[in-house]
């Protein structure tokens, strides 16, 4: 079972749609006893950095999360997956979970001022190293991005990246193998998405 | 580097696809769930939905095909039509929306655009614009085309933009229904003083209107209904052929 953790950031439609759309079992939840008991664990969010650990911590599942974070697989996606990491400059600065070494810092400052923030639309997810999460993935698949920040000096832990400007972090792993972050949104990347979400739900 | 998007539009009006010219001589089309399967099986970047009904029950069945749609269909959702108020967003993105498109909303009242910005996040609104010359300027005009509301299309699109507008729309109605190609001078216009992602509606007629509209760089997609619907353009033919021109898509 699959728990998606509901911590009051951003719409969870979609997201619990692709993984019903692949008969995976999930639950929305925001109990401890749920993430203790669950396979796998997905992380969402959509909104500001601060905002999310902020309500992350007012839920309690803070320590869980970064208990569970090395015995079960662990999926961040979007801002889920920025705060995975130890720290972010988004309006002031914020810690991060610190489940994957790096920081999360405005894509604006590194891309030159000819391209658009936020970076939105299909871009490709060039694969840096292969991993089992690509299992059903083809190198260079479109997927589909909305966001204004991104994570950097994270390389060892960069598994997939999509060029704007910069090589924007696409997909990370952290050391134990066990934390996944994708900044994209798998749920709303078309059939490559729905294959990542699978290959996760394997993992 | 980010795709071009190609983007059509299902305009749905008691839980039905319709399609008509100047809101007139209505024709049922399809059935939404079906159309929208198959445009997300050729190759749409994303799928944007106009509820062109104003009444309730109409809206009730707007909202069930939108989750009907939601459930099964794993590209961006843009949601238009009827959208004045945060509780009409509030609504649409439970139900699968991921972005809401406001029109004559927020032309009624501008604020709506910077108080959804500020709770949903500006990739969230989009602001859509259906424009027409007057007497050698170009106006917005409301409901659904039919009232010239006198105001300047550029200033209106730098103001949606200040108020937190994630993207702008821009609908020819010169342009629109005519399939004569889509409107450059107007969208050069607006594309040289917004920095928001620009999308192109109103006049695709043939593949090469959508050639001719991403050799303007600022385009950043090009939406239309009747081409698609008709089959007279597919998705995946569009896409072959833009890509054999150097336009970067999703393919």
């Amino acid at each position: 079972m699959i728990a998606v953790i509901d911590y009051g950031v951003g719409n969870l439609f979609s997201l619990v749609s692709s993984l019903r759309f692949l008969e995976l079992d999930c639950i929305v939840t925001n109990k401890k006893e749920d993430l203790l008991r669950a396979e796998r664990i997905i992380l969402p969010g959509v909104g500001a950095f601060g905002d999310a650990m902020a309500k992350l911590r007012e839920s309690g599942l803070e320590d869980t999360v970064k208990e569970l974070a090395g015995a079960k697989p662990l999926l961040g996606i979007c801002l889920g997956m920025q705060i995975l990491f130890d720290k972010s400059y988004e309006h002031g600065e914020h810690k991060g979970l610190g489940l994957i070494p790096g920081t999360v810092a405005p894509l604006a400052a590194d891309i030159g001022p000819a391209l658009k923030v936020p970076h939105m639309g299909w871009n490709r997810l060039e694969i840096v190293r292969d991993d089992q999460i690509f299992k059903y993935f083809t190198n260079g698949e479109w997927v589909y991005y909305v966001h204004s920040f991104y994570a950097k000096n994270c390389t060892e832990n960069i598994l997939g990246v999509s060029e704007y400007g910069v090589m924007v972090t696409g997909l990370v792993c952290s050391g134990s193998g066990k934390v996944y972050g994708m900044q994209f949104h798998p749920e709303k990347s078309g059939n490559a998405g729905l294959r990542l979400l699978r290959a996760f739900a394997e993992i | 580097m980010i795709s071009k998007r190609i983007i059509p539009c299902l305009d749905v009006m008691n839980g039905r696809v319709v399609k008509g010219v100047n809101f007139k001589n209505i024709q049922d089309m399809a059935d939404p769930v079906e159309m929208a399967r198959h445009y997300s099986e050729t190759g749409a970047d994303e799928l944007v939905f106009y509820d062109i009904t104003a009444s309730f029950e109409g809206r009730k069945l707007f909202t069930d095909v939108l989750r009907a749609v939601a459930s099964e269909i794993f590209i961006p959702l843009t949601v238009g039509g009827g959208i004045n108020s945060l509780e009409d967003f509030d609504m649409v993105l439970k139900s699968g929306a991921d972005k809401v498109s406001v029109n004559s909303g927020a032309i009624k009242d501008p604020m709506l655009i910077s108080s959804a910005a500020k709770r949903y996040g500006s990739q969230c609104v989009v602001l859509s614009m259906d424009v027409k010359r007057v007497n050698g300027k170009f106006h917005v005009f409301a409901k659904g085309g039919r009232i010239d509301t006198g105001i300047d299309a550029l200033e209106w699109a730098k103001m949606g933009e200040d108020l937190g507008a994630g993207e702008i729309v821009l609908n020819s109605i010169d342009t629109d229904g005519v399939r004569g190609g889509f409107d450059l001078p107007m969208l050069r216009a607006v594309g040289e003083i917004v920095s928001v992602p620009l999308i192109a509606s109103g006049g695709a007629g043939k593949m090469e209107d959508f050639l001719e509209l991403f050799k303007y760089d600022r385009i950043d997609a090009g939406l239309a209904a009747g081409v698609f619907h008709t089959k007279k353009i597919d998705i995946r033919d569009l896409k072959a052929y833009l890509r054999d021109n150097g336009v970067n898509v999703r393919i």
